[in-house]
């Protein structure tokens, strides 16, 4: 079975229990992101405190894999410099592309979706939380606020 | 199997020695278990031989050219048209060989707008009626149709159950509408619409009907003499034949008068420098090169389904469906999205387990070297009506076996053991 490395106990963990997530205000954007393949979508909220990625909440529906990423993910960014959040997504993206040797120390709990990389099909679905916070990250930084 | 319909059965084990992918293994030696069908069929070598033999003995372009080669090419095009027509009981000249049935719904809803006269003039006081089950092939088309013309865009509802709602027909499909356009059996339901009770209500308005005839055709016999509509689109690579090819059927009189929708070299009859006039049907909607070899796969795949007999391959779908729906109903916490009986219904099901997303669904399966489909299915209405996001999906032909049916229930059980859910 290939199964457990692609489930690791971990992205079943967040999944099952996600954290940050909800709508919270104050925000700074708010994006709507949807993979177009299987229709999961995300709303997701980002608040700055100057260079400080503060609080990043959301409203998620989809598969295992796309919801605990999320969850990872704003783990991996909240209280860091967006600098540092937007580093560890393309070092992420890195690891969904099957990079050789991931920056494990930078990706901690990420790590676990190594096995993603080997499953094309699902790779959007460990994207879509990310992309969606670089979206919202870089809205909220021109001061766009709402999506279209 | 045990489906007695004109004397014969349909031995699906036999069948399969002719489907060499059936016989492969995948994610680490599991035998592949093919479920997929509804999204494309997988094909006899009896069809990949005819391919390969048109491209080694008989290739050369069509309809042009003084040589031999070019005579052989063209019969075998001009053959496979007439394979095409007499499998649904049609007269050749009336069908018109597409790049798929998408090609073949556009190519219709295009000519409303493609400056041709009555019947394909469009305007703000008419509407188009589709239904809310409809294929993104069979929807997007007319949405655009209408954004073009100003005509109305009006839907059909469904009932919880997976049937369309006629409870509204009369006032839906009124005197303003003049196409009606619909899926003949749903790619995601299974459900077989009322052709009949629907074509009726059309006549009565003067209303063209355009049926989306892609889940049907390959599965059950078809005739339009029976059917009555004045379009019909299926595709070629759902009926064991190749991808690349699908057909539209019309009706003589109208595609007479019908426009062009792709237009250039083949499909014309005299070209000067600011005007041209066009080729009479099929060939004025068959502009450029045609799909040769992929024409000729399908007519080895009609070949092979006449072989079979299409009462049998439906009646040993119906089987299949049958055995899959009790057994799927059988476990708690799987929800059928769709009909949970087999009267009007073809071998389609989706379904829901609760607590785990079909992604999830689909991967374990997948690993169990189970090939389903999951998704909305291009029917994201659909999803939306149900408040379902995604359905898993498991479709069956004739090449599906009751141990297929046995592997995918096995299959679901093993996902709510993974998932922790049962």
């Amino acid at each position: 079975m290939n199964l457990e490395s692609l489930y690791q106990e971990i992205i079943l963990d967040h999944y099952r229990n996600p954290h940050r997530s909800g709508l919270r205000e104050p925000f700074d954007a708010e994006v709507h992101h949807v993979n177009p393949v299987c229709g999961d979508e995300v709303t997701l909220r980002v608040r700055l405190d100057g260079n400080t990625v503060e609080d990043v909440s959301y409203a998620a529906q989809g598969c295992s894999i796309s919801q605990a990423s999320t969850s990872v993910m704003t783990d991996l960014v909240v209280g860091r410099t967006l600098a540092e959040a937007l580093e560890t997504g393309e070092e992420f993206l890195r690891l969904m592309k099957g990079a050789a040797q991931p920056d494990e120390e930078r990706l901690e709990d990420a790590v676990a979706f190594t096995g993603v990389a080997k499953y094309p099909a699902r790779v959007k679905c460990a994207l879509l939380g990310w992309m969606a916070f670089k979206d919202a990250a870089a809205r909220a930084v021109v001061g766009e606020g709402q999506d279209g | 199997m045990t489906t007695v319909t004109s004397g014969r059965l349909l031995d699906a084990h036999r069948l399969r020695a002719d489907f060499p992918i059936l016989r492969r293994t995948v994610r680490g030696g599991r035998p592949l278990v093919y479920l997929d069908s509804g999204a494309t069929s997988q094909k006899p070598r009896q069809v990949i031989a005819a391919m390969s033999q048109y491209y080694e003995q008989h290739n050369a372009a069509v309809h042009r050219g003084a040589h031999q080669l070019a005579e052989e090419a063209t019969d075998a095009y001009e053959s496979a048209r007439e394979s095409a027509a007499a499998f649904i009981g049609a007269d050749s000249n009336d069908v018109v060989f597409t790049k798929n049935a998408t090609e073949a719904l556009n190519l219709v809803a295009y000519a409303f707008s493609n400056g041709g006269g009555k019947p394909f003039a469009l305007g703000p006081a008419d509407t188009v009626v589709v239904t809310e089950m409809e294929h993104h092939a069979n929807l997007i088309p007319w949405q655009e149709l209408c954004r073009r013309t100003g005509a109305q865009l009006r839907w059909l509802p469904v009932t919880d159950d997976g049937r369309l709602d006629l409870s509204d027909l009369d006032r839906i499909v009124d005197d303003s509408v003049a196409v009606l356009a619909f899926t003949h059996q749903s790619n995601v339901l299974g459900t077989i619409n009322p052709t009949e009770e629907l074509i009726a209500r059309a006549r009565q308005v003067g209303a063209l009907v355009v049926l989306d005839a892609c889940q049907s055709i390959p599965h059950q016999p078809f005739d339009v003499s029976e059917v009555a509509a004045d379009f019909v689109a299926f595709s070629g690579h759902k009926m064991l034949g190749p991808t690349g090819i699908g057909v539209l059927w019309g009706r003589a009189e109208l595609l007479e008068q019908m426009p062009p929708f792709l237009t250039g070299g083949s499909m014309i009859e005299t070209v000067q420098m600011d005007h041209a006039t066009y080729a009479p049907p099929p060939k004025r909607f068959e502009a450029g090169t045609p799909p040769v070899a992929e024409a000729v796969g399908l007519a080895a795949a009609i070949d092979y389904l006449l072989g079979v007999g299409m009462a049998q391959v439906h009646a040993h779908e119906l089987d299949l469906t049958r055995g899959a729906l009790d057994g799927l109903s059988e476990l708690p916490g799987v929800r059928i999205i769709g009909p949970s009986d087999t009267a009007e219904r073809g071998g389609a099901i989706s379904f829901a387990v609760d607590g785990v997303h079909p992604h999830d669904v689909g991967q374990v399966l997948d690993d169990l070297g189970i090939a389903v489909r999951v998704g909305h299915h291009c029917a994201w209405p659909l999803m939306r009506r149900y408040q379902v996001q995604a359905t898993t999906r498991a479709t069956f032909y004739l090449y599906n076996t009751p141990e297929d049916v046995d592997a995918l229930i096995t299959g679901v059980r093993e996902v709510q053991r993974f998932f922790g859910v049962a």
